[in-house]
C-alpha cells in the first residue's frame, strides 16, 4: 500500500479552500454528493473546450477521437466493478435511472401478477418507489426484509422472506441514512440458492469500497458518478449480458438501433441497446477520470483513512451530552447520522451552516428509515477521505453551540 | 448583531420552548393541516370565527422545527380578535416580510412581534419553515383540507 500525504490531498479539491460564510469550509454531506477533484473537472473542461464532437457514427478526426475516450471510459469502469465485459456496461443518469431501468425493462417483461420483489426496510426511495410503480402496474408484491435497532439487517428475516413467488432481490450495499454496509456477497449466494437475481445499489458503495461484480455474481450493479468525486448527471447500470440481451429497450432513438424502416427497425447490440441518443459525453470521459483518481490514491488508502476518521468521528459526538446516533452497525462506513435532544435537525443544520460546515438534515430519502427509529428527521455528517479531524472538532464544537442556542 | 442571532433570536427560542395556543379545539369552525416535505413539519390548526369572521380562538398542534414553532405561536397569539381583513393584510405583509421584500425598519406595517421573523429572507430553505403556519390558515380560512409548502 501507497503512503499518502492526506493533507496535501486536500489540494486537489479548490473548493476546500474556499470560505463559507467567512469560514473555511467542513464538508460533511459526502453522502449526498462527493467533491470533484480538479482532474475531473479539467478533463471535462478539456473534452468542451477542445474535443468537443459527437460520438459513434461521425468518420472526423474529433468524433474518433471522441468515441475512443468515452468508449474507454467504459473500459475504466469495467474494471473498476470487476465486469467481465463492456457489452456488460451501460451509461445511465445516475443509480436511480439504472434501477428504473431494471424495474421497466427486467421488471415489466419477466414479471407478473403475484410475483414478489424484496428489498429491505433501509432502501433508499430510489430502490423502493420504481419497485412500487412496478408492483402497481403487474399486480407485484413487494416485500421488505426488517432491521435491527442498530440498523443492521436481519438476515434470518431477509433469508424467510425468500420464496418461490420472489423473482428478484435488490438490496443497498450501503446504507446512505445509516452508513451500515450490507452482507452483499451473503445476500446474494441466499438468493441465488432460490435461483432469484439481485440488483445491488451501489450508489454509497462505489466510494468506499472494492467492488467486484463478478467474484460477488450479482445479475445488477446500480451506481452514480457523482457519489465518487465524477459529475452529476451520470451513472452505470452493469447487467449480466444474457440478462440484458433478453430485456427490451427502454427508450427508442438514436444510437440504440440497427437499421430502422418504417416497416421494421432492429436494436443495436449491447450495450448500445440501452443508450439511445447522445449520451453525457463530457460525464462519461470525467467518470473515467474520476475513477483514475480512485486508482492514484487507493481504495486501502481511501477506507483506512475514512476508517480512522470515522472511529474519531463516533467518539468525538458520543462527548456531545443528549446526543443519539442513528445507525450502530458493527459494519459502518463513515456515515455519522444522529439527533441531539430534541432540537429538530433543520435547526441543527441552520446553526452549523453559519459556521461553514456543511450537513445534511431530514429524511435523507429514506423515510421508512425514519419511521423504524421513531424520527422525523437526523442530522447527518458524512466523511470522505479528504476530511480532516479538525472538521469533526469543529463539528463537535458547534454541536456544543447548539445545545447553548436551545438550552 | 450576526446572520444566526438574527434567525435564532431570544423571542423565537422563548415561542419554541413555550409555543402559545398549543393545543386542540373541540368543534372548531375551521381547520387545516399543514405539511412541509421538506422538514417532515405538520401542523393542524383549528379555529372558531364569530359570525363577523372575527378570531375568538386559535390554536395549533403538531412537530416541526424552532422556526415554524415559534411562528405558529406567534400567529395565533397576534390573530385573537383579529377580523378577516387585518388577517388577510398581515398575512401579506408576512409574506412581504420572510421574503424580503418588507424592510420592517422603513416599511409600514401592523406586524407588531412578527417582525422577529425579518432575518429569515436570508435563508430560502427556512422560510418554508416560517410561512407553513400562515398558509395553513389561509386554506383553513378557504375551506381547503391540506397546505404544503410545495
Amino acid at each position: 500500500m501507497k503512503t499518502l500525504n492526506f493533507s496535501k490531498i486536500r489540494d486537489d479539491f479548490p473548493i476546500l479552500k474556499r470560505l463559507i460564510h467567512g469560514y473555511p469550509l467542513a464538508y460533511l454531506d459526502n453522502a449526498a454528493t462527493t467533491l470533484k477533484p480538479k482532474a475531473v473537472v479539467d478533463r471535462m473542461a478539456q473534452y468542451y473546450s477542445m474535443e468537443t464532437a459527437n460520438i459513434h457514427r461521425g468518420v472526423h478526426f474529433l468524433s474518433e477521437q471522441g468515441t475512443l475516450a468515452f468508449e474507454n471510459a467504459r473500459e475504466k469502469v469495467r474494471q473498476f466493478i470487476g465486469a467481465h465485459k463492456t457489452t456488460e456496461i451501460i451509461f445511465t443518469r445516475g443509480t436511480t435511472e439504472s434501477i428504473n431501468i431494471v424495474a421497466q425493462s427486467y421488471g415489466r417483461s419477466m414479471l407478473k401478477q403475484g410475483d414478489e420483489i424484496l428489498i429491505t426496510h433501509m432502501e433508499h426511495h430510489s430502490n423502493i418507489v420504481p419497485w412500487q410503480m412496478l408492483c402497481l402496474e403487474k399486480g407485484c408484491v413487494l416485500k421488505v426484509a426488517p432491521i435491527n435497532d442498530t440498523g443492521e439487517l436481519i438476515f434470518e428475516e431477509f433469508e424467510k422472506l425468500l420464496s418461490p413467488q420472489t423473482k428478484l432481490v435488490s438490496v443497498s450495499a450501503l446504507s446512505n441514512s445509516l452508513g451500515t454496509v450490507n452482507p452483499v456477497k451473503r445476500i446474494i449466494q441466499a438468493a441465488h440458492a432460490h435461483e432469484i437475481p439481485v440488483l445491488i445499489d451501489g450508489a454509497q458503495a462505489a466510494s468506499h469500497q472494492t467492488i467486484n461484480v463478478s467474484e460477488w455474481d450479482c445479475e445488477f450493479f446500480a451506481f452514480s458518478g457523482h457519489k465518487m468525486f465524477g459529475p452529476t448527471g451520470v451513472g452505470v447500470l452493469y447487467g449480466k449480458e444474457d440478462l440484458l440481451n433478453k430485456m427490451p429497450p427502454m427508450q427508442g432513438g438514436g444510437d440504440m438501433i440497427a437499421s430502422v424502416s418504417f416497416e421494421k427497425t432492429t436494436y443495436n447490440v449491447l450495450p448500445y441497446k440501452f443508450e439511445a441518443g447522445t449520451p453525457h459525453i463530457a460525464g462519461v470521459i470525467g467518470l473515467g477520470e474520476a475513477i483514475d483518481y480512485i486508482h492514484s490514491i487507493g481504495m486501502d488508502n481511501i477506507q483506512k483513512q475514512e476508517r480512522a476518521l470515522l472511529e474519531y468521528g463516533i467518539k468525538a459526538l458520543s462527548s456531545v451530552p443528549g446526543l443519539r446516533l442513528i445507525g450502530t452497525a458493527k459494519d459502518k462506513s463513515a456515515i455519522l447520522s444522529f439527533i441531539l435532544d430534541d432540537i429538530h435537525p433543520h435547526d441543527i443544520g441552520s446553526i452549523l451552516d453559519q459556521e461553514g460546515i456543511a450537513i445534511r438534515t431530514g429524511h435523507h430519502c429514506t423515510q421508512p428509515v425514519m419511521d423504524r427509529f421513531g424520527v422525523p428527521a437526523t442530522a447527518r455528517a458524512s466523511l470522505a477521505f479528504y476530511n480532516t479531524r479538525e472538521d469533526i472538532d469543529r463539528l463537535t464544537k458547534a454541536l456544543f453551540k447548539v445545545k447553548d442556542i436551545f438550552q | 448583531m450576526s446572520a444566526l442571532n438574527e434567525l435564532y433570536q431570544q423571542m423565537i427560542l422563548e415561542h419554541h420552548k413555550n409555543p402559545r395556543n398549543f393545543r386542540k379545539i373541540e368543534n372548531p369552525s375551521h381547520s387545516a393541516e399543514g405539511h412541509n416535505p421538506l422538514c417532515g413539519d405538520r401542523l393542524t390548526l383549528s379555529m372558531h370565527l364569530d359570525a363577523d369572521g372575527k378570531f375568538l380562538d386559535i390554536a395549533f398542534e403538531g412537530s416541526g422545527c424552532a422556526i415554524s414553532k415559534a411562528s405558529a405561536s406567534l400567529m395565533t397569539s397576534t390573530l385573537m380578535g383579529k377580523t378577516q381583513i387585518e388577517t388577510k393584510q398581515l398575512f401579506e405583509e408576512f409574506h412581504a416580510l420572510v421574503t424580503g421584500k418588507l424592510k420592517p425598519d422603513k416599511d409600514p406595517h401592523r406586524l407588531g412581534k412578527l417582525t422577529v421573523f425579518s432575518g429569515i429572507w436570508g435563508y430560502p430553505s427556512r422560510v418554508k419553515c416560517a410561512s407553513l403556519c400562515w398558509h395553513t390558515l389561509m386554506n383553513a380560512l378557504n375551506k381547503k383540507g391540506i397546505a404544503t409548502t410545495e
